[in-house]
């Protein structure tokens, strides 16, 4: 069955191999970015967004609605970092980060889950961060936001439990993307220590476990955070 | 029938899937087998259908089509 998806931060990395995966399943696909650049996005409805304003959001997502109708699965994944050790961190740093990747899932999702709750069908997932589960020196404000959003999930997962309307996470570890390439090599070598597997995911390792829990047989998972990473998370 | 009762009717026929013999201002939400967030869904449309602004502590309370309705009459 062809679904209306919307997956925020799809113009690259993760979010772009999940609108990809779901185009390919043969959905209707939309993205959000803030800026329209982005290679391989020829195919996709790509729709200027800011998530940290709520205009933006409410925008963007009418303009879905018109061209592809109500969404019916959220893939919140637009996200942004600030890094710096606490002492070093100012508040804008924190907030601002915070503000894009909690706040800004909140928004998007408080905006599509009324059509969700109308049509008694929708599938949001979330994605989190590995750093949300245990910490990061450096990410003090990332790892912040990224743990928010359990709650913010399972509170969601809970408030449309009866509207049939799941809200699940995925909590990547080291993905080899753009977010990544940022690290030094030498911090790109301690974190491959630290995973049993050895290895960088890849973004379509995501894509496949959110095409998952977005789809028919997922129905019966609601609030959990699924980690994906090598191992790195398990202790 | 007023006209203001026929539109805030209107809205509870669509948002709450029930028959509009059903919207009665004597009937309980209860009745209509309307939880909080049928609630919450049918003011949001109020809201809109008669550009007015309701603040969530008004809600309390609200048990009835007629204490709806009321709710709704007191803002226009």
């Amino acid at each position: 069955m062809s679904r209306v998806v919307l997956v925020t931060g799809g113009n690259r990395g993760i979010g772009l191999a999940t609108a990809e995966r779901f185009q390919t399943s043969g959905h209707k696909v939309a993205v959000t970015a803030r800026s329209k650049v982005g290679e391989g996005l020829e195919d996709l409805f790509v729709v200027k967004c800011d998530v940290t304003d709520k205009d933006s959001v409410d925008a963007a997502v009418t303009e879905i609605e018109e061209s592809l109708g109500p969404v019916e699965i959220l893939v919140s994944n637009a996200g942004i970092t600030r890094d710096g050790l606490v002492l070093r961190m100012n508040d804008g740093d924190f907030s601002e980060v915070l503000d894009a990747n909690l706040t800004g899932g909140f928004r998007v999702a408080r905006r599509v889950v009324k059509q969700m709750m109308r049509a008694r069908w929708g599938r949001i997932v979330f994605v989190s961060s590995v750093v949300g589960l245990g910490g990061q020196a450096g990410q003090a404000n990332y790892a912040a936001s990224k743990a928010g959003i359990t709650g913010l999930a399972r509170s969601l997962a809970k408030e449309f439990a009866g509207r049939n309307i799941t809200v699940n996470v995925v909590a990547p570890g080291p993905i080899d993307t753009d977010m990544l390439a940022a690290l030094s090599d030498a911090q790109r070598d301690a974190m491959l220590d630290m995973v049993p597997l050895g290895r960088l995911g890849a973004p379509q390792e995501i894509a496949a476990a959110i095409e998952y829990l977005a789809s028919e047989d997922a129905g019966f998972v609601t609030g959990t955070v699924l980690p994906i990473d090598g191992g790195l998370s398990m202790g | 029938m007023s006209d203001n009762f026929e539109r805030f009717a209107n809205c509870a026929v669509e948002v709450l899937s029930v028959d509009a013999d059903q919207v009665v201002l004597e009937a309980t939400f209860e009745s209509l087998d309307a939880d909080s967030l049928d609630l919450v869904e049918l003011v949001m449309a109020l809201e809109e259908e008669f550009d007015v602004n309701v603040e969530e502590e008004e809600l309390d309370g609200i048990l009835t089509v007629q204490g709806a309705y009321d709710l709704i009459l007191s803002k226009i």
